[in-house]
């Protein structure tokens, strides 16, 4: 009884605990980014730049140093199966939040795919380590809080890079907090099953992420630069279900404006739609051409 | 005067081939599946021998792309400041960077297999989205594969490829930009090329 009463304080201290870091790391990123302000190259997206591309450099060494070669080894030691096995059971976990979310952004067919793959997955499923609702047709789906805030009309807000957790937006930020705070996995007690867990979900991840490390690095004239676009994009994706409008292109007209792409103003636009209507038009915000 | 026939008739076969028109879908597959069909049995590839992988892109996949539509969407704004010259050095170093970057993803192909998206093309279209997924044999998620096609005279041209929602070409458009606001096109143009000088080194050291 005890223990239980316990175990609910220090849930209860995690949970303010967390925002309270977030919160600190929030302060000092405002500061240090306007110490570096003169730093920035002008991208409107990306008002903190010289901040952030000191925290890049920061996560980067970070990977380079130990998850990078740990999940090299986990790679290279166990078997593929065992591996799929790690990835199916956090996914498991997942999806029941990402039906959380789906309910929260009114796609109530897809909330009840995803608790329907929890339901099977979990029993059949052997605790979520065989994906067999993938094979009965339930398609796994990908959602978090910063997608149900863009989805109620949340803009971007400034790109931000954060220690460990690498890009988000201000707006993913916030989410990201509700994530943790919600994430079964960072709240399960004991606390040294949960670690266990944690970075063994952490150096999973980045084992999956390996072959495109490759790819990236052939492809980025500017590494910083090129991870960022390609995480506002991947979130705007995100956000549209994989039916994002595509960004107008430029015009010979805008060429005396200043700074980023028009196309970027206006696109946005579709995103912060009021909340009904976006409910209601779920299928496609309206194309901006 | 037999072998003249042959020739002729075989010009007549080739040029309504040519001529006959390939749906944007089935290109695609036919495409995917024969590159695929290569690097599969092509351990060089396999093992990361990048060259060999650029040397199939260029053959098999180029044809099929329209980089100065590519280059122009990536330089966007800054794309008609440009004189035809720098447009064209541009467009060739952008297409060595992208051909670069696609034979380094093929030489990471390891048993993924692609789902086809089904497709409808609307009479008179001239502008589409092909969809593909691509299925992980092991771990990791599937990645939404996307082609968006332009109709050319009769063949359809890849303008995009977006990989998981991200644009292999639009992605460039705010680092470009920025790049040519501090230091002007010629600054692009010599970024590009220092990159490109820097990947033919490491991809001959392979």
């Amino acid at each position: 009884m005890a223990a239980r009463s316990n175990q609910r304080v220090s849930e209860k201290r995690m949970k303010i605990a967390l925002p309270a870091r977030i919160k600190s790391v929030t302060v000092a990123m405002v500061a240090v980014g306007l110490l570096a302000g003169c730093a920035t190259s002008g991208n409107p997206k990306d008002p903190i730049e010289g901040f952030n591309r000191a925290m890049f450099a920061f996560n980067e060494g970070l990977d380079a140093a130990i998850v990078k070669p740990v999940a090299t080894g986990y790679e290279a030691v166990l078997p593929a199966p065992i591996r799929t096995g790690v990835t199916n059971f956090f996914s498991n976990i997942e999806d029941l939040f990402i039906g959380v979310n789906n309910l929260l952004q009114g796609k109530v067919p897809e909330a009840f795919s995803d608790l329907g793959r929890v339901a099977i997955n979990t029993t059949a499923g052997l605790l979520g380590v065989i994906d067999w609702a993938s094979d009965a047709g339930l398609e796994k789906h990908d959602e978090d809080f910063g997608q149900t805030f863009g989805r109620w009309g949340v803009g971007n807000g400034a790109y931000v890079v954060i220690p460990v957790f690498g890009p988000r937006t201000a707006r993913d930020t916030v989410g990201l907090v509700l994530d943790v705070a919600a994430d079964p996995v960072a709240n399960h007690q004991p606390t040294r099953t949960r670690d266990v867990a944690l970075a063994l979900r952490l150096v999973n991840d980045r084992a999956n992420l390996l072959p495109a490390d490759k790819v990236i690095e052939e492809a980025a004239l500017d590494k910083y630069s090129y991870m960022r676009d390609a995480y506002l994009q991947r979130r705007r994706n995100l956000i549209h279900d994989g039916n994002a409008p595509r960004e107008v292109e430029a015009d010979a007209e805008q060429v005396d404006h200043p700074a980023t792409a028009e196309a970027d103003v206006i696109a946005p636009r579709a995103e912060v739609a009021p909340v009904p209507s976006m409910l209601a038009a779920r299928t496609e915000p309206a194309e901006v051409k | 005067m037999k072998s003249l026939f042959v020739f002729f008739s075989g010009l007549l076969i080739a040029t309504t081939a040519m001529a006959q028109e390939v749906a944007p879908d089935v290109l695609v597959k036919t495409v995917t599946n024969e590159v695929l069909d290569i690097v599969r049995k092509d351990k060089d590839i396999q093992s990361g021998n990048t060259r060999k992988a650029i040397d199939l892109v260029e053959a098999k996949v180029l044809p099929h792309f329209n980089f100065t539509r590519m280059t122009q969407l990536a330089v966007a704004r800054d794309w008609r400041q440009a004189s035809s010259a720098q447009q064209k050095i541009l467009t060739d170093e952008f297409h060595v960077l992208l051909v670069r970057t696609y034979a380094k993803a093929l030489t990471e192909y390891k048993n993924q297999t692609i789902d086809f998206k089904p497709f409808a093309l609307k009479a008179g279209e001239t502008d589409v989205r092909v969809r593909t997924e691509i299925k992980q044999s092991g771990a990791g998620k599937n990645i939404e594969l996307d082609y968006y096609l332009e109709k050319s005279g009769v063949a359809w041209k890849v303008y995009d490829i977006e990989v998981g929602g991200i644009s292999i070409v639009t992605n460039y458009r705010d680092s470009f930009a920025s790049e040519v606001r501090n230091n002007g096109l010629e600054g692009l143009i010599k970024s590009l090329q220092a990159k490109n000088k820097s990947g033919e080194a490491t991809s001959v050291k392979k």
